[in-house]
């Protein structure tokens, strides 16, 4: 590129962010059309890191695939292991023990915790706040080496098996576990007090960033998200699994649609993964974690078997459809992110680049998994 | 007459020794106390209390080879750079640090200081456009609307000031505010009550124009990546990152001669350069505090600071000011 450049009155240019931007959070590239700082169109392109898991789903076992659901998302896994467990078991028509569920319930919600902290770090720090992600990660850490203590590993976690789970939790597991109760509530505050009262912080996020509610439904944004935008949606409660219809918590919903909402969500949402916890560790019932009988070789009956759960980001589904022998004849998984990512090209029209990637922060966007 | 000269000469040398090591510590400075607010330890393996750290970096700034990005301006590519930290350093020739510490004292001093300033939009300016970066552009533009509509408010308060004190000299403007801090220009007096409010505004535009948080629109690292500076290495990088520091130096020395008496003792007593340089330290403390504390403002929300709340303000504490010199 040599000589001037002759600019045209109402010439837009095309701005590349991505793949490698810091406000991506990973290897996600927005083809932007932009006017000075307004965005005329943007255009996402995904599939830099895509891995093929629905395949690897369909030449290996069951049991083989499952390490691969840790590896969709890496801040929440235990979450998508919970959905291939759960759809394996009710294909193959395993039971599981109470306790085991009772366990999964509890470390699944702490691995939200975990998620969430995450997320409000990064979404802080991508309006330009540094500090509060520092102590968002002091907070995981804590869950983190709990989690450590019981799995084995710390983010991409293995520790369901079919009909039960791998590893049995012990009393130091339960003491940790209610001593950081208190401590997240406490720390619950401070971030109220240090961020969510914050002038700059709400000027630049009330009102700004909507995504309405039928923009959720054309495109199928589940989770926070369509939470944000008033849809009182959690499959939690709407399509109960597990033992969650025996917990008392609530759903939190705002109306606003803007980004402010989605933050609210998620941060009333670490609260009610609190409440969950606290009484999962009072009702934990004693007993096996592993039942009885279980199939040697997992070959569930010929069918299509679908299963949805609440990871930290959405809804998060598994359909396998099975022909009777040990691998899956279809594996096909719903992955809430891509659904709330493809919202984006059309939420971000017209906006300030400064507000789109905003608006970005608050999809809780994680790469890995919308690639797959 | 050639006396006259050499001392210029030794004064400016040692202008330049002060900016640069301020500028090289306070690096250091941040980056500790950054650790602090993150309950994190920082900087701390080179050297006692990673004190060495600076150097460090310098060295490694100045051996890195310097990139010049194909289809770059390269005039103004490798000018910029240079135009960041000269007319910060320039300026501290007329800072006075106390009665006698002062390199050149001038009848215009406040006006130098500012136009000097100015020069700093036009070197991100400069380096924004000469990089051809599209982030490096946005940055630039948004630096340089920012820096016009903080001057303005800044000037504006200035003018009040002098209008108050009848002097541009930052000596006579210190000498103005002896004998303790009732005397400071922070305080409310009877021509001017809305001194405090000047001082609140003068103290936001400060940070503004050095592009501090939250106003560092022009850097802002999660939209446009590294802002104007995205395309500099080594040494280029080093001098901006020394300039803004320098520049941070002279903020807070402003902040001091205008109403924190400068080199005057709160209780009148001992006035010497080590009460400047403790306000000005504590000055620059606060700026590393609101950085490590708050996000980032918009672009608009900080216009819109400018020119809907801060210039008023400052337009009406001037008039009122104006008017009460009268009457008193």
């Amino acid at each position: 590129m040599s000589g001037p450049i002759h600019i045209q009155p109402g010439e837009t240019f095309t701005l590349n962010v991505g793949p490698q931007h810091p406000a991506t959070h990973g290897v996600l590239r927005v083809k932007m059309e932009m006017d000075g700082e307004y965005i005329v169109k943007a255009e996402t392109v995904l599939g830099y890191i895509h891995r093929m898991h629905e395949l690897m789903g369909e030449n290996r076992t069951y049991p083989q695939v499952l390490p691969n659901l840790s590896r969709l998302d890496y801040l929440g896994a235990l979450g998508y292991t919970h959905g291939h467990v759960l759809a394996v078991e009710r294909a193959a028509g395993i039971e599981v023990p109470e306790r085991a569920e009772y366990i999964r319930a509890i470390t699944v919600e702490l691995n939200r915790v975990a998620s969430h902290l995450f997320w409000f770090g990064a979404f802080v720090m991508d309006l330009g706040g540094f500090t509060p992600l520092m102590y968002a990660i002091e907070d995981r850490e804590y869950i983190l080496d709990m989690l450590e203590a019981v799995t084995g590993s710390r983010l991409t976690y293995c520790y369901y098996r079919f009909g039960g789970l791998y590893n049995d939790i012990d009393d130091e597991f339960v003491d940790r576990a209610r001593a950081f109760i208190p401590r997240m509530r406490k720390s619950l505050k401070k971030y109220d007090a240090l961020v969510t009262g914050n002038i700059i912080f709400r000027k630049r996020l009330d009102g700004i960033g909507p995504i309405s509610a039928e923009m959720c439904r054309k495109y199928g944004a589940t989770g926070p998200v369509a939470r944000g935008a008033g849809i009182d949606f959690d499959v939690r409660k709407n399509e109960p699994y597990s033992v969650y219809p025996e917990f008392d918590f609530d759903v939190p919903v705002y109306d606003e649609c803007d980004s402010l909402a989605r933050y609210n969500v998620r941060m009333d949402e670490m609260e009610q993964s609190l409440r969950i916890i606290e009484q999962g560790l009072d009702k934990l019932p004693d007993g096996p974690i592993m039942p009885k009988k279980k199939p040697k070789l997992i070959k569930p009956p010929a069918g299509d078997y679908y299963q949805a759960v609440e990871t930290a980001r959405g809804s998060f589904g598994i359909r396998i459809v099975s022909d009777g022998t040990k691998n899956a004849y279809r594996f096909k998984l719903r992955s809430p992110t891509y659904s709330n990512m493809s919202l984006f090209d059309e939420a971000c029209e017209g906006m300030m680049i400064m507000d789109a990637l905003a608006l970005m922060g608050s999809l809780d966007l994680v790469i890995p998994e919308i690639d797959r | 007459m050639s006396l006259t000269i050499l001392n210029v000469v030794i004064a400016v040398v040692i202008a330049i020794a002060f900016a640069a090591l301020n500028a090289a510590y306070l690096v250091w400075a941040e980056r500790r106390g950054a650790g602090r607010i993150q309950r994190r330890p920082g900087p701390n393996v080179n050297g006692p209390l990673g004190l060495l750290q600076p150097p460090a970096d310098g060295l490694k700034l100045m051996t890195k080879q310097l990139v010049i990005p194909g289809g770059a301006d390269k005039a103004l590519f490798v000018v910029a750079p240079v135009l960041a930290m000269v007319p910060a350093i320039m300026s501290f020739v007329t800072i006075p640090f106390s009665e006698n510490v002062v390199a050149r004292s001038m009848n215009i001093g406040v006006l130098m200081i500012f136009a000097f300033a100015s020069l700093g939009g036009m070197a991100i300016l400069f380096a924004g456009w000469g990089s051809r970066n599209k982030y490096g552009v946005m940055a630039a533009v948004r630096a340089v609307s920012q820096n016009i509509s903080y001057e303005i408010p800044m000037l504006i308060t200035v003018i009040t000031i002098v209008m108050m004190t009848g002097t541009m000299n930052l000596k006579e403007l210190v000498a103005g505010q002896s004998g303790g801090i009732w005397n400071w220009n922070l305080l409310p007096s009877l021509s001017s009550p809305l001194m405090p409010v000047a001082f609140l505004i003068f103290f936001v535009c400060t940070l503004a124009e050095t592009n501090r948080a939250p106003f560092d629109l022009g850097e802002a690292e999660s939209e446009l990546v590294a802002g104007f500076h995205t395309e500099y290495g080594s040494m280029g990088f080093g001098l901006f990152f020394m300039g803004e520091y320098a520049n941070i130096v002279i903020g807070a020395s402003l902040i001091t001669i205008l109403f924190l008496g400068g080199w005057g003792c709160p209780l009148g007593l001992f006035p010497s350069v080590w009460w400047f340089l403790l306000k000005i330290y504590l000055l620059i403390f606060s700026f590393i505090w609101i950085r490590w504390t708050f996000p980032r403002t918009t672009i608009y929300g900080l216009l819109n600071l400018s020119w809907k709340i801060l210039i008023p303000i400052s337009l009406f504490n001037l008039l009122l000011t104006a008017g009460l010199l009268k009457v008193f």
